[in-house]
């Protein structure tokens, strides 16, 4: 009896882990499934070409483009600075950092409107200067910025840290400034979290909807993402709400795929040093 | 010639070290690990900040607390190979030993032909596609001494390089350094925690001890004059300290160490002494030795521990007053069945013990 009660458990331990898989597995991929599988592939083809389609397709192009590109350019030195400084208020700049990731959108495209909308706290200043951000396609990039950016300091900081120091060391004693040491040694080193960074922003950036429409509001051709477009769709035209949905899906997972396809020879092993030293 | 004062404090760590080494002088910094040596080569090299002190190599001032000095590591002359060597991984050998080259600006055909002279100098020309993770834990060390080497920096700073290699490999790079070092026109720090190391490489020693010098000199002068018992362990030697309480005719003394008297070598008119037993002059007898040696400790047998280099001497750890180290063949270890308890005598002549003050 005492001998056959583990046997038992674990039995059941088996099952229970494996239904509660099974369980979470079939909620992900059924909806998937369910958009794949609604249009067939031809009709999907024909509507690709419909101006709104298009239109929606470039713009989010073009936007989650740009915003992944000012959040690598004005992330990363963030990422460094958190990475390999330690100062006074760090704790605090950090919740700042990781605030967008947990923050509902709506609440973020509201915020963004009170900072930079006309009357906002800095939007006075910025249309004194001929800028207007709120309902324009560089507000879609402004919010898209906002709600990405996490997504790739959080990580690329991790990867920066985790350099080895006697690298950075090293190159220290090799002549090589900071900003050499930055470019040949610390940047190649953590290339392939750095690159995995930048996909999960650009995938975010691509995705954003709720701060979007809030923010930036949801005309056709200036600031209707593919997001924006989908669910507008979803009221009249079902089949074009899908397709958009669909071409979505494809571009995630493209840049998923793109992730994976990131040269494993690039990542540095601390097994190939104990290999060697065999 | 460098001319260092160290002070650094690192939680309840206090490195306090004074340093110096002329040029083509080889310094090795010998020590257990916890002692402060792979601290004082960040100090020298710049990757770490003193909190008070200087450096100086020739007449270039790299650090000075008291006159606001700090050149930062990039900007100090310094080749440094840590132990584990940090060697590029995203890089080929040869791009490792250009690496410094290309920091200083050397143009791109200059750099290539002192990088192929380079790895000629260190028999890895071979290597230079090569990656360090497909290199052998002795190739890697040459591929770091070369890469430090290649801007032939005044100062050389050597981080264990031994202590990463397999044994055998090790006895032939450290024959193979040795030459290396004795053909450097600079000045070479070389940090280890072995003393065998530290014989065969250093022209000076400094014996690190809890952050503080215990002693330093040049290798002869640790080895026959020792001033502290951790400096004598390390050498492999008795080290006593006595007072000389009357002195006989023959050149010989009576000394008091604890609460037993020695007989050794007249040390002249000094009252405290050290007194040097070299354990190879130490014999072990079961009951009492009819030689002449006119000093005699009974004890037990605290261990018995083979002595590396030489596989068949041991060195025997007697539990007598004072403690004793003798170093005897194995054969006699085995005639006597000497083991951990057991009683025996350790027996040596006056002329066998060395006394200075």
């Amino acid at each position: 009896m005492a001998r056959g009660a583990p046997g038992v458990r674990a039995v059941a331990l088996r099952i229970a882990t494996g239904l509660a898989a099974g369980v979470m597995l079939a909620l992900l991929a059924l909806p998937l499934a369910a958009l794949l599988l609604r249009v067939p592939p031809e009709r999907m083809l024909a509507r690709i070409g419909e101006p709104v389609v298009l239109a929606a397709l470039r713009l989010s192009l073009i936007t989650s483009l740009a915003a992944t590109a000012l959040v690598v350019v004005l992330g990363l030195p963030l990422a460094w600075l958190l990475a390999t400084h330690t100062f006074r208020g760090k704790r605090a700049l950090e919740l700042l950092v990781d605030l967008p990731m947990v923050l509902p959108p709506t609440v973020a495209g509201l915020a963004l409107l009170l900072a930079f909308g006309r009357a906002g706290l800095a939007g006075r200043a910025l249309s004194a200067c001929g800028v207007t951000l709120p309902f324009t396609t560089a507000g879609v990039i402004v919010a898209q910025v906002f709600m990405s950016a996490p997504f790739f300091i959080v990580p690329a900081r991790a990867g920066l840290a985790s350099v080895e120091r006697r690298y950075v060391d090293a190159a220290a004693t090799l002549r090589a400034d900071p900003i050499r040491t930055f470019f040949h040694v610390l940047l190649p080193l953590a290339r392939p979290s750095l690159l995995a960074s930048v996909a999960m922003s650009g995938a975010r950036a691509l995705g954003e909807f709720g701060a979007t429409i809030t923010f930036a509001g949801n005309l056709p051709g200036t600031t209707q993402t593919m997001p924006l477009a989908v669910y507008l769709a979803l009221q009249t035209d079902l089949q074009a709400a899908v397709t958009l949905s669909v071409m979505l899906v494809i571009l995630s997972m493209a840049l998923l795929l793109g992730l994976r396809a990131v040269p494993t020879h690039a990542l540095w092993r601390p097994s190939d040093a104990a290999r060697a030293s065999r | 010639m460098l001319r260092a004062h160290l002070d650094r404090r690192l939680g309840d760590f206090h490195l306090s070290a004074r340093l110096e080494a002329g040029r083509a002088e080889t310094l090795v910094l010998v020590g257990e690990s916890g002692s402060g040596k792979s601290t004082v080569l960040r100090l020298l090299a710049g990757l770490l900040r003193p909190d008070a002190g200087r450096i100086a190599l020739d007449d270039t001032v790299w650090f000075d607390a008291a006159a606001g000095v700090e050149l930062p590591p990039w900007r100090r002359a310094v080749g440094w190979v840590p132990q584990d060597y940090a060697l590029f991984p995203h890089l080929t050998v040869g791009e490792n030993v250009a690496f410094g080259l290309r920091s200083a600006g050397a143009p791109a055909q200059a750099t290539w032909l002192a990088v192929r002279r380079t790895l000629e100098r260190f028999g890895i020309a071979d290597l230079a596609a090569r990656r360090p993770g497909e290199l052998s834990g002795g190739q890697q060390q040459r591929a770091a001494l070369a890469r430090a080497l290649a801007l032939e920096p005044p100062l050389l700073l050597l981080d264990e390089p031994l202590a990463a290699l397999d044994v055998t490999t090790r006895r032939s790079v450290r024959a193979e350094l040795r030459r290396l070092l004795e053909s450097l026109p600079c000045v070479t720090v070389f940090v280890t925690h072995s003393p065998a190391e530290a014989l065969v490489l250093g022209d000076r020693i400094a014996v690190l001890e809890g952050g503080r010098v215990a002693q330093d000199g040049p290798r002869e002068e640790l080895l026959r004059h020792p001033r502290s018992g951790y400096v004598a362990e390390l050498m492999g030697l008795n080290l006593f300290r006595g007072r000389v309480v009357s002195r006989a005719p023959g050149g010989v003394a009576r000394v008091a160490v604890g609460g037993a008297t020695l007989m050794a070598m007249d040390p002249g008119t000094e009252d405290e002494v050290f007194l040097l037993v070299d354990p190879r002059e130490v014999t072990l007898h079961l009951g009492s030795p009819a030689g002449s040696a006119q000093n005699l400790l009974r004890g037990a047998i605290a261990e018995i521990v083979p002595e590396p280099p030489q596989g068949d001497r041991l060195r025997v750890v007697l539990a007598s007053e004072p403690p004793i180290v003798a170093e005897v063949t194995a054969q006699a270890v085995a005639a006597l069945a000497l083991r951990p308890g057991l009683e025996v005598t350790a027996a040596f002549k006056a002329t066998g013990v060395r006394s200075y003050r």
